[in-house]
């Protein structure tokens, strides 16, 4: 069984040996220095005390809110309306896709550039030729992390176009065909045959998507660091923070695995409650 | 991008009240993605040969000084060591796909063509990493990079901490092995029948039959190594070794506004020059991850 070995070794070395260890750990003092340690829930509470977790745990939501409500729909119109296009059809996926392609330390450190909160920055001066601004963006602990929430949108919504698009590309005709004969005009066909095709994929997303957001950090820790006055310090910068500022490795993972519970829940009550309206 | 037809049907497009708003879309979208898309890409190309003034005091003005700074490249290149560290990714990048190719290949080989009894047991415990969100892991990987278990190697400060662990990718393994599970299960009949042993029909038959599928392995793991930050953050201290994702944040600390733009747009140039070469692999492999997922 050669062929199984390579599979093997890097899923038992870097995947599951990993994801256990980090379970084990959580119950553990570890910091390198001193010898391991079992310290039971003790992580837990240090955690769940720490005045920190809240507030980034509120961060964190707010994030997930913000790039729902933005992120969301975008990708889902777009998609629908370029699958109506003839000809020409690779122009607007690639276009969309550029954002995705971009590496995002050099989408942060440009956009970084363009939220200069002088009158002159390029987006204060675009709104100011109609009459807004100048706004602080990443300046003020009010609007940075929208203003994160609107890179990240940017960064992240050609990919979802593209998954939308091959899913809408397996749309019988001859659905829209028999809805037309039914007299269905082409709004009650976009809502009775094309929203209900995507249904499945669409739900995914959303999942995926909160999954994804939940996770923040890159963005954050380039963009702000947290600031200002803690306002975009996520849960991901929190435990980054934990594990290798402070080098407290059990408390990081502690509260990585209460993440992961979190998400393990999110994802649950969401399949339940959707597991109605998930099949075709 | 439809088959033969979407929601609008023929008839619907010659009608006004449908074709008017429809090109109007068109038009808005059109423009929207062109502002969205290649607009921060032409400005920064704009940026990155113009004086930092102009940069900072108009960033819509075309050349307000007059002024191109083509040189603004070559010191991003030589001075900034953009063209080192751009070499670093590259070198990431290639090791990370060839890591992934091996891996992925092999495995989709034994899951679905010699199907061992385990290979239903190792196929859930690789479905399974896909429900476990990365950041649980975060940590006790870096640990385990620190010191490998059984051989106790540090693989900090080298390549192999960021070439092997992206290679546990489950997406890569099943979207091979579905690649695999459409190969005519008479293709390995055949072959085995004219006395070709197993890694004889992996190499000779499996492989080269699946070199669609692999292309987009490949292509999708340059493209996220290449757009990876915290992982060579964390395991490559080394300024020598680490890929240019990682010195840009420390070079826009130092270095002028112009240089820095420069440098930002050399480190975007290549990932776009290879999407848009082989942009239909691409497109092809992202709508596939979204039905694999499904």
């Amino acid at each position: 069984m050669l062929f199984a070995l390579p599979v093997l070794l890097v899923f038992v070395v870097f995947s599951w040996g990993p994801i256990l260890k980090g379970l084990v750990m959580s119950f553990q003092q570890t910091n390198l220095i001193d010898p391991v340690k079992w310290v039971g829930l003790e992580n837990f509470r240090y955690v769940l005390t720490d005045p920190g977790v809240g507030q980034a745990a509120l961060n964190t939501v707010w994030f997930t809110l913000l790039a729902l409500l933005f992120g969301f729909p975008v990708p889902v119109l777009l998609a629908m309306f370029l699958s109506e296009l003839r000809g020409r059809s690779w122009l607007y996926p690639t276009l969309a896709y550029l954002p995705v392609i971009t590496p995002p330390v050099v989408a942060i450190l440009l956009w970084r550039f363009f939220y200069d909160p002088s009158p002159s920055g390029m987006f204060n001066s675009i709104l100011g030729s109609v009459g807004l601004g100048p706004f602080l963006w990443l300046d003020s602990p009010h609007s940075a992390m929208p203003s994160i929430v609107l890179e990240a949108t940017w960064a992240g919504a050609g990919n979802a176009v593209i998954i939308y698009l091959a899913a809408l590309t397996s749309v019988r005709a001859d659905l829209y065909e028999a809805a037309e004969l039914d007299g269905a005009g082409v709004v009650r066909r976009v809502w009775h045959v094309m929203l209900p095709h995507l249904r499945g994929v669409l739900l995914l997303m959303l999942l995926l998507q909160v999954i994804g957001t939940m996770q923040l950090f890159t963005e954050p820790l380039l963009f702000t660091g947290g600031g200002p006055q803690g306002s975009t310090m996520t849960i991901l910068l929190l435990i980054y923070n934990y594990a290798f500022v402070n080098g407290d490795y059990g408390a990081a993972t502690a509260l990585s695995v209460l993440l992961a519970l979190v998400l393990a829940v999110v994802s649950a009550v969401f399949q339940l409650a959707t597991r109605g309206w998930s099949t075709e | 991008m439809s088959g033969d037809r979407g929601a609008l049907s023929d008839t619907d497009r010659r009608l006004t009240r449908v074709r008017v708003p429809f090109v109007i879309g068109q038009v808005v979208v059109l423009i929207g993605l062109v502002v969205a898309g290649l607009g921060p890409l032409l400005w920064l190309l704009k940026a990155a040969i113009s004086p930092t003034q102009d940069s900072i005091r108009s960033p819509l003005a075309w050349f307000p000084s007059g002024q191109v700074q083509w040189q603004n490249l070559a010191t991003a290149w030589q001075q900034g060591h953009i063209g080192y560290y751009l070499g670093n990714t590259a070198i990431i990048a290639a090791g990370t796909a060839l890591a992934s190719l091996i891996v992925c290949t092999t495995a989709g080989y034994v899951l679905s063509v010699l199907r061992p009894r385990w290979g239903a047991v190792m196929s859930a415990g690789i479905l399974a990493t896909l429900f476990v969100p990365h950041i649980v892991s975060l940590v006790p990987l870096y640990l385990t990079v620190l010191k490998v278990p059984v051989v106790h190697a540090n693989l900090t400060n080298t390549f192999w901490a960021v070439w092997l662990p992206p290679a546990a990718n489950a997406f890569n393994v099943l979207v091979v092995k579905r690649f695999f599970d459409g190969i005519p299960r008479e293709y390995f009949e055949a072959a085995r029948i004219d006395g070709a042993g197993s890694i004889r029909v992996f190499t000779s038959l499996v492989l080269p039959l699946s070199r669609p599928i692999l292309g987009v392995v490949v292509l999708l793991s340059i493209i996220s190594s290449w757009k990876d930050y915290l992982w060579p953050l964390l395991v490559l201290t080394n300024p020598d070794l680490q890929p240019v994702s990682v010195a840009l944040p420390k070079i826009a600390k130092v270095t002028e506004l112009n240089i820095q733009l420069a440098g930002l747009f050399l480190a975007l140039l290549i990932p776009v020059l290879l999407f848009l070469v082989f942009q239909r692999a691409f497109l092809r492999g992202v709508g596939l991850s979204g039905g694999i997922k499904a």
